[in-house]
């Protein structure tokens, strides 16, 4: 289907079908149930999974790809916000204007800093992505406070020209008259089902980012892009150019990026400096490699597993925590309380930190790996899809 | 000429703790050959050494007084720090107010330990990893450790002040024949900057004119043939990384009073000492010590008014742009090797 | 005229005179081994030769072209394909995808950006690969991963892909190094059947005599980075100046 063979065909189709019912799947408890707390449902939260999903996809084909590790992607994410905050500003709250400038911009902003950084490789070219990042981050704060607005962050204000709005338009992101916000609210029984709008916008970008994503991964262009991580020197020496096909790696990925800031724009009309941080970028990387690098489906993973820990994690506070471990006795309940709740809330972080070096020293392909390892331990072929897959498409 | 004096001496301070970290990440990854992203988090927990040692010589008890009142009439609770009440009211407060350079001694033995265990529980298992999971899993760590900090002491910065007769500061102005006031410079800061000088010399000393230093400058040439000599480097190398671990906690125990310690310091520093690092030449010690000393004066020029005023933002961004520069026009850095990171 | 000819060729580094006065002529559809002692210059020479050295002075022309100044990838799109002395190939791809990529090399030159059609889909790639593959006795192991073949495996996957890349010069380094005496028969007789169905020039830089003798129509021997005789392998036997300067050293197996 879609000129993708069997396999991929399956993958793209189950992503679809987890993209399409996730207000459904990510709210299995009824609402008022005490297990309703492991809901992550609520749409802002659905609109992370899938947008931090694009900027995941985006990376790995960099990283994944040809191994080269950049500390610098959330620039490019927060540069596509400012893009689309400008364009809510100039033109009126159309998202499409907005998203197409923010991948246009993260484009060419990528090709500037690939086109440099690309001349060094390895640990090298990490520091220098990383240093470029923290100027951006520097410079919005300072200098560039008339296009950043610096740390108020970018917002739309009722006199900015807004040239194509008109009388009663509308006054918060739409597409097209649809707004971003709207939701249809299902209740079933003591379920409830919310579909926002917003949601099924950056789903629907999500997967077209994805089934890209595995074109490029089947194509003449990712063999090369595999080929620049395995082995350069054969590369030269097999008359291939190894920088051209990086730098294009290093822009789409960018561009990925930059589509994904332009959606966090288009479903909260805000941008501030603090999206180009390189916690930021680490938090990509780690989302990746969580996921498992250089797999099709790992990024998406590893976006959707972070986001959903986030938020669950850093929900849990005290009061929950006795509530849960009331069943010990006390003197148990205390000290078990005490190193949860260094993991959980404020916490969270140190959880991430563990989970991630965790799956380095001991799942370094991450949670797709891990998927294998479980499946071969029963015996049974691995379905997920393997890094080498040569077979004929049909 | 007085401001550029100003500049240079208010450059030499985070210079210094440039140069101390970016020593110790050179040292590691000279020897061991490993990004140690975890590098800044040692430093931070140096400062947080400082202020545990300074919490605990506060540790108090109360008692009432009952010869004074207060304003409601009751007796006045006072406050005793035990260390008073155990050594008297002299020595304890002579160790309160110089707790800082105290934890010099204190941090010591911790930061040893903690590279110990760093490198060999951790980073032991990663020689043969790519250095992508290097970085990985220290930057891990990292977070691991910074947040383990926040947690314990807050999110907030903790002040901690230098001892009462550093506290002033120092005409060098009037030294040199200028006005009084115009060239004025804390005492801590010289105190950090002689610090740094002694350090910086002792670890060139130490690698210079001891066997071991001799060993371990070998193997940082040439690794594979210092092996074949029979002569065990792993058990150097790991004592190198202890005394890295130490020299950023050093860095950063003395850092304390300067800057009042929060979580995320050491992630500040750190990615300037890797561009520090950069910029000297990967595995160069002597050029991590002069980019050191040589970006923070940059910086600190880059944010005289007079140069703001010609290009707004300067001092953000100088580091990096001389990082981006330097690695094109000098890929190896300023006294890099050649054949050092270069796969 | 020799498909390539090397003039005045001389590089040092810093006081170490790699090469001095080079001059070599290999001519079209032969077989020009390039022996010598250790530290004669023979991997300078191979290295200039692909362009990861520059030379001093001189000049080194492929079919009249100069390849100085060129990078590698671009001496190579010229028809000169080189195997290394430990073989290079993509260990983290499988066999038919290394295959494959030295193809698209082939078809599409240096960059092309062909980002959304499957590679599966290049009917003519797939079908060159296959035949290369067969060719080279490596069809079963298709979908091995590269890297865990075994080392002979490796460097037919090697050389199959310099071939597949239908290069006018094949340049080999040491093909034979590190390997057993079956293994190293098994290699001479693979490329004496490559030059047997094709037009092409093999140059050899060998340490193995043995090998030497079975393949090369001339022979160059060099001696402290300058040339000091070219001539047949049969006149290079005997030659005086030969045994002194190298033979000696080595027991002659022929």
């Amino acid at each position: 289907m879609l000129g993708l063979n069997r396999k991929d065909t399956a993958i793209l189709l189950v992503v679809a079908a987890l993209a399409i019912f996730a207000p459904i799947i990510l709210n299995l408890f009824p609402a008022r149930s005490e297990l309703a707390f492991f809901n992550a449902g609520y749409p802002d939260l659905m609109q992370r999974f899938v947008i931090f999903g694009i900027f995941a996809i985006g990376f790995n084909i960099l990283f994944g790809l040809t191994g080269y590790l950049s500390f610098g992607h959330a620039a490019f994410l927060g540069v596509g916000s400012y893009a689309a905050v400008w364009m809510f500003k100039l033109l009126n709250y159309n998202v499409v204007p907005a998203i197409l400038l923010s991948i246009v911009v993260a484009g060419l902003f990528s090709v500037v800093i690939g086109w440099i950084s690309l001349r060094r490789s390895g640990i090298y070219f990490s520091i220098l992505t990383l240093a470029f990042a923290e100027m951006s981050y520097r410079l919005a704060y300072s200098v560039l406070t008339p296009l950043t607005n610096g740390e108020t962050g970018l917002q739309v204000y009722t006199d900015d020209p807004q040239v194509l709005m008109q009388a009663g338009g509308h006054i918060v992101p739409h597409l097209f008259g649809l707004e971003m916000r709207a939701r249809e609210v299902i209740d079933v029984g003591p379920w409830q089902f919310v579909f926002p709008v917003g949601y099924y916008l950056c789903a629907i970008l999500m997967l077209v980012s994805f089934y890209i994503s595995i074109r490029i991964f089947r194509s003449p262009f990712g063999l090369m892009l595999r080929a620049i991580k395995s082995n350069q020197t054969r590369m030269t020496y097999t008359g291939l150019n190894p920088k051209p096909y990086t730098l294009a790696a290093f822009v789409i990925s960018g561009m990925y990026a930059g589509l994904a800031g332009g959606l966090l724009a288009s479903m909260d009309p805000l941008a501030g400096a603090e999206r180009m941080q390189w916690t930021a970028s680490g938090e990509v990387v780690i989302m990746t490699i969580l996921g498992g690098a250089g797999t099709l489906i790992g990024p998406i993973l590893g976006a959707g597993t972070i986001k959903y820990l986030e938020n669950v994690f850093s929900k849990m506070n005290e009061g929950l925590l006795h509530k849960w471990f009331a069943f010990l006795p006390d003197w148990v309940e205390s000290p078990v309380i005490w190193v949860v709740s260094k993991f959980t809330g404020e916490g969270w972080h140190l959880m991430l930190g563990g989970l991630f070096m965790l799956v380095i020293i001991a799942l370094p392909g991450g949670l797709v790996e891990g998927g294998q390892r479980i499946m071969r331990l029963f015996g049974r072929k691995p379905k997920a899809e393997t890094r080498t897959s040569t077979e004929p498409a049909e | 000429m007085d401001a550029i004096i100003l500049q240079i001496l208010n450059g030499l301070d985070k210079g210094s703790a440039y140069a101390l970290i970016a020593l110790g990440l050179t040292l590691i990854f000279g020897t061991l050959g490993v990004v140690n992203f975890a590098h800044g988090a040692l430093f931070m927990i140096g400062a947080f050494c400082a202020v545990t040692l300074s919490k605990l010589f506060n540790l108090s008890f109360e008692t009432l007084d009952p010869t004074k009142k207060d304003f409601l009439g009751n007796p006045l609770k006072v406050k005793t720090p035990y260390v008073q009440e155990w050594f008297g009211p002299d020595v304890g407060a002579w160790l309160i107010d110089w707790s800082v350079p105290l934890a010099i001694l204190f941090s010591i033995p911790i930061m040893v330990a903690i590279g110990f265990v760093m490198e060999r529980g951790l980073i032991k298992h990663f020689y043969k990893r790519p250095h992508a999971d290097q970085i990985l899993v220290t930057f891990g760590l990292a977070i691991v450790l910074q947040e383990i900090i926040k947690s314990n002491f807050g999110a907030n910065p903790v002040p901690t002040p230098a001892p009462e007769v550093f506290r002033g500061s120092f005409d060098f102005g009037v030294l040199l024949g200028f006005d009084p006031n115009v060239i004025i410079y804390p005492y801590w800061r010289m105190v950090y900057f002689a610090f740094a000088a002694v350090i910086i010399g002792g670890v060139f000393a130490f690698l210079q004119f001891t066997t071991f230093g001799m060993v371990v400058r070998a193997g940082m040439a040439d690794r594979a043939t210092v092996g074949l000599l029979g002569i065990n480097i792993d058990k150097r190398f790991t004592i190198m990384f202890g005394l890295a671990a130490a020299v950023a906690g050093l860095a950063g125990v003395m850092y304390a009073p300067i800057n009042s310690p929060n979580y995320h310091m050491g992630m500040d520093f750190l990615v300037l000492s890797f561009v520090v690092v950069v910029v000297g030449g990967m595995g160069s010690l002597p050029g991590a010590v002069a980019a050191g000393f040589l970006l923070g004066i940059l910086e600190s020029f880059a944010s005289m008014n007079e140069v703001k005023s010609v290009i707004p933002g300067i001092d953000q961004i100088i580091i990096y742009l001389v990082a981006i520069v330097i690695l094109l026009a000098r890929p190896r850095g300023l006294m890099g090797r050649k054949g050092v990171m270069e796969d | 005229m020799g498909i390539l000819e090397v003039k005045n060729v001389n590089k040092r580094f810093g006081g170490l005179k790699a090469l001095s006065e080079v001059n070599l002529s290999i001519a079209e559809n032969s077989v020009h081994a390039i022996i010598g002692p250790n530290g004669a210059g023979k991997s300078t020479l191979l290295n200039v030769l692909v362009g990861k050295l520059i030379p001093d002075t001189g000049s080194v022309l492929f079919d009249g072209q100069s390849v100085l100044g060129r990078t590698p990838y671009e001496i190579n799109q010229m028809g000169i394909s080189r195997v290394f002395q430990t073989p290079e190939i993509f260990g983290d791809l499988s066999v038919m995808e290394n295959m494959m990529i030295a193809c698209f090399a082939k078809r599409d030159g240096a960059f092309t950006m062909q980002a959304i059609g499957s590679m599966m889909k290049e009917r003519d790639i797939v079908e060159k690969a296959e035949q290369m593959l067969d060719s080279m006795n490596l069809a079963d192991k298709r979908g091995m991963h590269s890297a865990s073949m075994s080392r002979g495996d490796k460097r037919r996957l090697e050389i199959a892909m310099c071939l597949a890349q239908e290069p006018r010069l094949l340049l080999l380094d040491e093909p034979t190094a590190g390997m057993a005496r079956a293994d190293t028969n098994n290699t001479i007789d693979l490329l004496k059947k490559i030059k047997q169905d094709r037009d092409i020039t093999i140059a050899i830089i060998e340490h193995d005599m043995h090998v030497v003798f079975s393949l090369a129509e001339r022979i160059t021997v060099l001696a402290q980075g300058t040339p000091l005789v070219e001539d047949t392998p049969e006149n290079i036997k005997g030659h005086p100046k030969v045994r002194e300067a190298y033979l000696g050293e080595t027991q002659v197996a022929a």
